[in-house]
């Protein structure tokens, strides 16, 4: 099946049949937050309070619907029959990649690979651009990587060779920007960074920095699993070379993801898994692949996945950009403030331009014990290395315990953080 | 008695947390193992010293860092442990292995667990149990043969 065709018409009806722009919702917290069935219910005898959000975000109604009114009306494998489910659920599909496309700004929906996660999509960039390259020639991470963003290189470093150097940060969090034209002299073949902290929040001056590696010949991976969930990407203003997320934590399903890779260099990339589906002819002799975004897109997908991350990207569209941002900023300036004023809490990661991220040590309550102590006052955070052990070495800690914000947290939350930490203290004090 | 065996974080978890019973490491001791976890960051090292007749725990110690749990499980063990044999030490994993993973009724066992038994309460949150059972598998290591594994860890 001529698969340009379907996805370009796919996109057309669409576009065609997306509501008209007639502006975001006003800005009501308590409307949003009944927007997420989950917030609204008791743990151990007190309000949950999530703030795990860097781990997984909450799914709002609309998402959970769109899934099941998928699975209950048009459930049945895309791109390969003709009846009537069939084409119900491609265009769902197709439709998804144009909402994703339309989203981050992609010049095109043959740029937008559906894959289950960042790591997935890592992975693959890793295996792909690795075939091409030599023992010797090197990729550039930062301190600040998830294991995402390290072991898919490792694994390539075992398998061909290659070397790893690592952009440092300062103390505040920030990556130190003085040494990244050094690291890019040859044989940097490219440079994989994140575009949000998970345990910092610290937020990269990605465009800057993809300017800087341009200007030497070095294309950029940009692992954007924290970001989506803070802001709207624009890759084109990025001007990134791939840009990874995964749904579930933009308030869409688990088990979906992107990879936005340019066309030219997506197009130069071998395929990443065999199967139905990313092929155009197969004999026993030989195999011809499609083209992306078909070719990195082996066996069934999570089609369902994508309809429910599509209806993630509708319901953030609905949101108040702006009013968004300044919640979130408040909130992370008044957690701040909260926690710089309980004795012996120190805050790892002070950078200037932050997403509302906050990962600490309080002196004499382990991480763990705080994190099951939270728990008991109904409060959800993530404790222990947060899957960034060179980060945890860089600061000299073993683990922290992280909470991490969205927009439906409230004031209260972060009050009733700070009262959790105090009850933990006298625990264990 | 039950409410008791459940709460996670009695006053006798806190103590040991508070003021680890043998917490020093030991320069003559005959097996050293270094027992980690790294999802928790827990570390810590479990020294052990047998008498002369090779069947007696003449000396336990440990060192390290960790959470609550892990910090007090490990010295209890030692403090219990001091003196008993090696068969005791033996049996004794087994039944507090049984006991932190819930497969074992703490209420059947309070008699031979002691001081023990307040870390029973962990077996009610799965994703502490670990914390709890580092340092019994550190000695564990340290029992086994001298050309076992000197390092354990557990995830």
């Amino acid at each position: 099946m001529p698969c340009e065709e379907l996805m370009t018409l796919a996109a057309e009806i669409a576009a065609a049949d997306a509501p008209e722009p007639s502006g975001p919702r006003p800005w009501d917290l308590d409307a949003i937050r009944r927007d997420f069935p989950i917030l609204n219910q008791q743990v151990n005898g007190a309000p949950l309070a999530y703030l795990d959000n860097a781990a997984t975000a909450q799914k709002p109604t609309a998402v959970i619907e769109s899934i099941a009114d998928f699975y209950r009306h048009d459930n049945a494998n895309v791109h390969r029959a003709v009846h009537a489910l069939a084409e119900r659920a491609t265009l769902a599909y197709e439709g998804a990649r144009e909402r994703v496309r339309g989203w981050i700004n992609a010049r095109s929906v043959s740029e937008v690979v559906f894959l289950r996660g960042t790591t997935e999509a890592i992975n693959l960039i890793a295996h792909g651009l690795g075939q091409g390259w030599s023992a010797g020639d090197r990729v550039v991470l930062t301190q600040m990587e998830h294991h995402a963003n390290i072991v898919p290189w490792q694994l390539l470093r075992e398998r061909a060779g290659i070397d790893i150097a690592v952009l440092p940060i300062n103390d505040a969090g920030e990556l130190d920007l003085a040494g990244l034209p050094r690291l890019l002299a040859p044989p940097t073949r490219l440079l994989a960074l994140t575009h949000v902290s998970n345990v910092l929040g610290t937020v990269n001056p990605i465009a800057d920095i993809v300017h800087i590696a341009h200007e030497h010949g070095v294309p950029v991976l940009v692992d954007g699993a924290q970001a989506m969930a803070h802001q709207r990407v624009d890759v084109q203003a990025l001007d990134c070379d791939f840009y990874c997320f995964s749904g579930h934590k933009m308030f869409g399903p688990t088990g979906i993801g992107v990879l936005y890779g340019r066309q030219a260099h997506l197009a130069a990339l071998p395929p990443w898994q065999g199967g139905g589906e990313m092929i155009r002819r197969v004999t026993f002799e030989r195999v011809r692949f499609a083209d992306p975004p078909q070719r990195f897109e082996a066996g069934t997908q999570d089609f369902a996945g994508a309809v429910g991350l599509a209806a993630a990207i509708d319901y953030l569209d609905n949101l108040d950009q702006g009013a968004l941002a300044r919640h979130e900023q408040s909130l992370l300036r008044y957690a701040v403030e909260r926690l710089d004023a309980v004795p012996g809490l120190r805050l790892i990661g002070r950078a200037a331009h932050r997403a509302p991220v906050l990962s600490f040590l309080v002196d004499g309550v382990h991480a763990h014990d705080m994190g099951t102590l939270l728990d008991r006052k109904g409060v959800a955070v993530r404790t222990g290395h947060h899957c960034a052990m060179p980060l945890m070495d860089f600061y000299g800690v073993p683990a922290t315990t992280r909470a991490s914000l969205a927009f439906y947290n409230t004031r209260d939350e972060i009050d009733r953080l700070a009262d959790a930490i105090d009850y933990a203290r006298g625990v264990l004090a | 008695m039950s409410n008791e065996l459940d709460d996670l974080y009695q006053e006798i978890i806190l103590d040991h947390n508070r003021h680890p019973a043998n917490f020093r490491s030991m320069v003559d001791a005959h097996r050293t193992v270094e027992a980690d976890n790294p999802l928790c960051g827990d570390r810590l090292t479990l020294y052990l010293k047998l008498d002369d007749d090779g069947e007696h725990i003449a000396d336990l110690s440990f060192q390290g860092s960790g959470c609550a749990i892990s910090v007090a499980s490990a010295s209890l063990l030692t403090q219990r442990l001091k003196g008993a044999t090696v068969a005791e030490a033996e049996a004794l994993f087994e039944t507090m292995r049984g006991v932190l993973t819930g497969v074992i009724d703490a209420a059947d066992t309070t008699e031979a667990l002691g001081g023990l038994a307040a870390l029973a309460g962990v077996r009610r949150y799965p994703m502490r149990v670990k914390c709890a059972t580092l340092s019994w598998h550190a000695l564990k290591a340290a029992l086994g043969a001298e050309d076992a594994a000197d390092s354990v860890s557990t995830e």
